[in-house]
């Protein structure tokens, strides 16, 4: 019951964010270029381009421009891809899974990576691998994104010839997902992306699971469970551990959402058909309607992730208390 | 033979400049059932000795020198496995603030049972049973239901006496409380204190009280050590050494206590404060601050001097008078 309430006030608070992002989202459509152009070319007069803004309404007040943008947007209508002549939330979803395998993809490796380096880091602070992660991962923090991707390519694709340079490869659907996952070139073709979008997150996250753990470790009920005579690994890995995790679920849940921003960079390096390419290519364009929907589609994601983040550090801290739960 | 025997034990801490000493060589017995109280300011060493004897010393510090011998076994140098085995099962601890003590992502059924699973081979259910035996034991209401709790759902009193019948688990032969009751409201002090006498002479427990509060300590323990910068300055009976101090710095600590018949009147207090560990004054590291202290306690540090059931470090404690009547509070 109590969950039910504080699930129902987290859902009105993202349909409030969400609001102001489509708010915020459709503003842009004023001041960025004239759609007619892009949808008439040159041989249209004046006259009549004047017609076809009436009947388009865009000669309306801005909110009144909202208001049906509004109306049509909760019905899951994002207006017609200038440039596809689609619905630009189908030209959205149709690039989605590649998005998505990629932040899969890297949030695995950052998950398998991260999490062992900086508990270990935290245990042996003073080991020569634990010193030479914490420099290396200096490294990683320090170097863009688009670089690292296109250093990959030229190692591992030019030089070696291991792995493809661009592109998503096969893909085979699967329970009504199609991905990239499900076949071996796929797979292959993932690796290279995966590991440049993880390696903007990783030095950050070894570092925040280190630093938070050590502080842990130092906690009075940590040499309490010692003087219990418990096993170093209970010590470790339950006692320390499950404490460190309510800080990095935190900054994890907002991460994802900045790990979608840069797949905008990773995407367009790879030349991987996903959102982010989409968006770059739609922006070239003057495509308004399928950045609008960019936007809100990113938004959501955003506000989705974060509301899951929430409602998993009331599961896993059980001091916070619920909003308007009753003591 | 004594069950635990700690002679000439050192604890220093190596920083990057230089070598902090905490403890300069002390020693005591206890035996089976005995009550210890160890007393002193903050910073005297009274909690980094009781560490010490079970290697939670805090990093960097580090057992120099000494023997610690608890039932024919060596534990400065005893190898990890052997230690576990020791701590929280022969020798278990209280710590000093309950709400720090324990992990507030589990529960307290969790905290206990994992503590008898380390030592013994049970059942998760026969260790769950034998938990809420021992909450019973330490007076906590519906036990059944307080396993499921999470700690920061219990109050601070409950939360000790968690602590409690989790150092109680295994029936160890010591227990080390480190102020246990400091953290704590007067009127909680008092129940928590009973509660820790009824279980140690019921159980024939030998506990290590250590305290800066000599009113607890005189009710609860039958042996003193009185610590001062590092070193015993006096040891003997209880009685002998709050009625009888022997030393200035525990005459100082008795005369600050506040007496009841003197309300509204200024409490004493010993002048100056305890020298950090890098700053210790040469000989007696007392003398500065001591009333009777001359030229000579400033020469070498004093040894523990006096019949064996009450002896103190004082060069001139024939010279320090008796409590009259009405320092004594009486």
């Amino acid at each position: 019951m109590d969950y039910l309430y504080f699930a129902i006030r987290r859902l009105l608070q993202a349909v409030l964010v969400m609001f102001v992002i489509s708010l915020i989202g459709f503003s842009i459509q004023d001041n960025l270029g004239d759609p007619l152009r892009e949808l008439v070319g040159q041989s249209v007069s004046e006259k009549e381009r004047q017609a076809l803004r009436d009947r388009m309404g865009l000669n309306d007040p801005f909110f009144i421009q909202y208001g049906r943008f509004l109306g049509k947007a909760v019905q899951g209508d994002l207006g017609n891809s200038y440039f596809f002549k689609k619905p630009a939330l189908e030209v959205i979803a149709a690039k989605f899974p590649a998005t998505l395998e990629l932040v899969i993809g890297a949030t695995i490796i950052i998950i398998s990576f991260a999490l062992p380096f900086g508990v270990y880091c935290a245990i042996r602070p003073k080991s020569w691998f634990a010193k030479f992660i914490m420099g290396f991962s200096i490294i990683g923090i320090s170097v863009p994104v688009f670089l690292t991707a296109i250093f990959s390519i030229y190692i591992f694709s030019v030089e070696l010839g291991w792995m493809p340079s661009f592109g998503r490869g096969e893909t085979r659907d699967l329970l009504g997902w199609n991905s990239g996952f499900f076949t071996q070139d796929g797979l292959v073709h993932l690796v290279l992306p995966s590991i440049s979008l993880a390696s903007i997150m990783m030095p950050l996250f070894i570092r925040l699971i280190r630093s938070e753990m050590m502080e842990i470790l130092q906690m009075e009920y940590i040499r309490f469970a010692w003087a219990k005579g418990l096993l170093p690994r209970r010590v470790w890995f339950l006692h320390a551990f499950k404490n460190t995790l309510l800080p990095v679920i935190t900054v994890g849940g907002v991460q994802v959402g900045t790990m979608l921003a840069y797949t905008i960079l990773t995407e367009s390096v790879f030349q991987w058909p996903g959102m982010g390419f989409l968006f770059l290519e739609a922006v070239n364009r003057v495509d308004t309607p399928l950045i609008i929907a960019y936007i809100i589609v990113v938004g959501l994601i955003f506000v989705v992730t974060n509301t899951f983040v929430d409602l998993l550090y009331t599961w896993v801290n059980p001091t916070v208390k619920l909003v308007g739960q009753k003591s | 033979m004594a069950l635990l025997e700690v002679t000439d034990l050192e604890v220093e801490f190596p920083l990057v400049r230089k070598t902090l000493k905490a403890i300069h060589g002390i020693s005591f017995n206890l035996e089976k059932g005995e009550r210890l109280g160890i007393v002193g300011e903050s910073g005297a060493g009274k909690s980094v000795a009781a560490f010490a004897v079970l290697n939670l010393l805090s990093k960097p510090g580090r057992i120099s020198n000494g023997k610690i011998r608890f039932e024919d076994v060596e534990l400065s140098g005893l190898d990890a496995k052997s230690m576990r085995h020791i701590r929280g099962n022969r020798i278990s601890m209280i710590f000093q603030d309950p709400m720090m003590t324990l992990n507030p992502v589990l529960t307290v059924g969790t905290q206990m049972i994992e503590c008898l699973k380390a030592h013994r081979k049970i059942s998760n259910s026969d260790a769950r049973e034998l938990s809420i035996t021992k909450l019973r034991e330490v007076l906590i209401p519906s036990p059944e239901n307080r396993m499921k709790s999470y700690p920061h759902e219990l109050s601070g009193g409950m939360r000790q006496r968690v602590v409690i019948a989790i150092a109680l688990l295994t029936d160890p032969s010591i227990i080390i409380a480190d102020e246990p009751t400091t953290a704590l409201d007067v009127t909680i002090q008092a129940e928590i204190m009973t509660l820790m006498l009824d279980l140690c002479k019921t159980k024939n427990l030998g506990l290590i009280l250590i305290t800066h509060d000599l009113a607890v300590v005189s009710q609860v323990t039958e042996r003193i050590l009185v610590m001062y910068a590092g070193r015993v300055v006096e040891e003997g009976l209880t009685r002998d050494v709050i009625n009888n101090p022997r030393h200035p710095y525990t005459r100082g600590l008795i005369k600050a206590l506040p007496q009841e018949n003197k309300p509204g009147e200024r409490l004493n207090q010993i002048r100056g404060t305890m020298p950090s560990l890098g700053a210790i004054p040469p000989g007696c590291a007392f003398n500065p601050r001591c009333d009777f202290a001359d030229n000579a306690c400033e020469l070498e540090v004093p040894d523990l001097m006096g019949a064996d059931s009450h002896r103190a470090a004082c060069i001139h404690m024939d010279k320090i008078p008796a409590f009259s009547d009405e320092e004594a509070g009486k």
